[in-house]
């Protein structure tokens, strides 16, 4: 019998979707562990219920308006004391940058084993195992665990969110909080939105349009970005486009970029070079738009379009929206 | 300002990765191994606040025999020393922070620099467990940092989805450097005087025994069972057209009607 929980991620107000993702995935391990589901959430109470509707059977709460913003170890010292009481089997978080940075400190604290920025779980023998990709995606791990408390962050989009339960009413401890003066010096003082905040984030989204070299000019990104608003999309680079200046780092895909999974890659104007393919190549569907049918990125692209990308991208933007007058 | 990084000796990004013939890990047949490319820019920070600030650049990794090399690289950089924990131990993320905790417990650190990730088993958790180790703070995934002229604290910026936190800190601290970071986007290259004076720089060789850790405090906590290559993409349908219209109409069926992933 183990339990398995969720660190849930709190951002404007709102539960995070990978929470939501690793709740589902949560339940399906508990079922198997024979366990309850249990999410720790700091941040306002309101918020169990979504995670009660989601399938947290128990939401261990700690509201307080000090830990309004995040701070590694003030939210550490509060999960790692729950942990170390309550000995759940296995703790989940997203692979955000929250959860990325919160479980290490969990784990080192809790003497729990860690499997970052994983695919998929599984309940197997008592024992979590973890898949997940190594080398930006080049070769993939089943990782097993020879602690007895196991921890892991799961890549956004890797599992489903499933039906809520908007009646299920979980139960909710809340949770003292006492944190040491020295772990309050390291609150995040402020939140400031970047050039691309707003806009969706690469590592979440479903569907990514990025633009290589072949944009030829940063003011040329805007038929990407139309086709993205279009599509419901986030908007990514090859590193030529970072290392030329026209985006930010922010936007690159690739092995020293952004390692993503959507449902669609839309790659325009991509030769589809080995460090690229590392970052994209587990998304479910690769489309690639080239005007050289020799470009590399063909051999990995579900559908492929041999064509002059100004041509083919803002005629796929149209077409869309066209679609989508029709409803 | 005294800073210490911890670099990781990687396969070159070029790699095209093969699974190890008897073992669930890289066959190491032809690698070209590199420091880090996040991990070189950490130097690159670290040089650059030593140029400003003066002070000390140690440079720390763990790893077999051929770390030597990239640790001299890192000398010939500019680096002042360099710690190479001799052992070539196949342990998690967490087990190599506390190990290298206990060998930089007793350097010179107003700070220590580590990448935002390895590229090699891309786990991102060194850092933050390093902090943890250390019982100092940690800031992950950092794109500013300013350090007051006293050097007891900085401001720091980290990347999240779609927005930058910003805070202060109390040194000494552990930061996970990414692309960018103060404007860093290229390490320096060794100069050719610069890479005979590094092999007269002090690098200290150390056995895992000589750190004085207990067998339970270097035994892994998680194991690779299993490592396979992806299965192959298979190469798929060129779309045959005559207008960008065309191709495109047809491009949305597909995405549509065959792969069912696109809902408008
Ligand atoms: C250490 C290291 C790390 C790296 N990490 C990354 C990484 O994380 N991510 C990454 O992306 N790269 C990375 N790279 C760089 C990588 O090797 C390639 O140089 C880079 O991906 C090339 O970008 P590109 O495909 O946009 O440009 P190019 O290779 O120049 O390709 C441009 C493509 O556009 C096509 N094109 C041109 N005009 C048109 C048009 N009008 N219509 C249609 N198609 C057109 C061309 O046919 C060509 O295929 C790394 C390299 C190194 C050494
Ligand atoms: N064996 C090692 N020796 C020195 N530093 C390391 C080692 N492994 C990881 N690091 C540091 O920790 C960072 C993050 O590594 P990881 O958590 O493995 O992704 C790397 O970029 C290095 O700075």
């Amino acid at each position: 019998m183990s339990d398995i929980w969720v660190v849930a991620e709190v951002r404007d107000g709102a539960v995070k979707r990978t929470t939501l993702e690793c709740l589902g995935k949560a339940r399906e391990l508990a079922g198997a562990a024979g366990g309850k589901t249990g999410a720790v959430l700091i941040g306002p109470e309101g918020l169990a219920k979504t995670l009660g509707a989601h399938g947290a059977q128990r939401v261990f709460v700690a509201d307080d308006p000090r830990l309004k913003n995040y701070g590694a170890e003030a939210y550490a010292a509060i999960v790692s004391g729950l942990v170390a009481q309550h000995k759940p089997g296995a703790v989940l978080a997203g692979a955000t940058s929250y959860g990325k940075d919160l479980l290490p400190r969990v784990a080192a604290r809790t003497g729990a084993g860690l499997a970052t920025d994983c695919t998929d779980l599984q309940w197997k023998d008592g024992k979590l195992v973890a898949l997940r990709p190594v080398y930006a995606g080049k070769a993939r791990t089943t990782v097993t665990f020879t602690t007895p408390i196991q921890m892991a962050t799961l890549r956004p989009n890797a599992v489903p969110v499933p039906p809520a339960n908007p009646g299920a009413a979980p139960e909710t401890v809340k949770v003292p909080v006492q944190v040491d003066d020295n772990a309050l010096k390291t609150i995040v003082k402020e939140t400031a939105k970047t050039a691309t905040g707003g806009a969706i984030e690469l590592t979440e989204a479903s569907i990514i349009c990025s633009g290589g070299r072949g944009m030829k000019d940063p003011a040329n990104f805007k038929i990407i970005h139309d086709l993205a608003a279009e599509l419901g999309a986030a908007v990514g680079a090859s590193r030529a486009v970072v290392d030329a200046g026209w985006k930010p780092h922010s936007f690159q895909v690739g092995q020293t970029g952004k390692t993503v999974s959507p449902n669609i890659y839309i790659a325009s104007g991509i030769s589809g070079a080995i460090q690229h393919l590392a970052g994209m190549s587990s998304s479910k569907c690769i489309v690639a738009i080239n005007k050289d049918p020799n470009a590399p990125i063909f051999k990995v692209a579900d559908y492929g379009i041999v064509g002059d990308l100004f041509q083919i991208v803002p005629a796929l933007t149209e077409e869309a929206r066209k679609l989508k007058a029709k409803g | 300002m005294n800073t210490v990084v911890c670099i990781k000796q990687v396969p070159d990004t070029e790699t095209k990765v093969k699974v190890h013939p008897q073992r669930p890990a890289l066959d190491p047949e032809g690698v070209k191994w590199v420091i880090s490319p996040y991990d070189e820019l950490a130097i690159e920070a670290a040089l650059r606040m030593k140029e400003k600030m003066g002070g000390t650049v140690t440079v720390v990794s763990m790893g077999p025999q051929r770390v030597e090399e990239t640790l001299r690289t890192a000398l010939a950089m500019g680096a002042d020393s360099a710690v190479h924990i001799k052992e070539d131990l196949d342990v998690d993320a967490i087990t190599v922070a506390r190990i290298l905790a206990k060998a930089i417990q007793g350097l010179p650190r107003d700070l220590v620099l580590v990448g935002k990730q390895a590229i090699d088993d891309d786990s991102g958790q060194v850092g933050p467990a390093l902090g943890e180790f250390l019982g100092v703070p940690s800031v992950g995934i950092a794109t500013k940092l300013e350090v007051a002229a006293d050097k007891k604290s900085a401001k720091v910026s980290r990347q999240i989805e779609g927005a930058e936190e910003n805070l202060e800190i109390p040194l000494p601290a552990v930061l996970s450097v990414q692309k960018g970071l103060n404007g860093i986007h290229e390490p320096r290259y060794p100069t050719l005087p610069n890479i005979m004076k590094a092999k007269s720089k002090p690098l200290k060789a150390q056995a895992l025994k000589d750190l004085g850790l207990k067998p339970e405090e270097t035994a892994p906590r998680t194991q690779v069972a299993e490592m396979a290559l992806p299965p192959p993409r298979k190469a798929g349908k060129l779309i045959e057209y005559e207008t960008p219209q065309e191709a495109a109409q047809k491009l949305l069926t597909l995405l549509r009607e065959e792969a069912k992933l696109l809902q408008i």
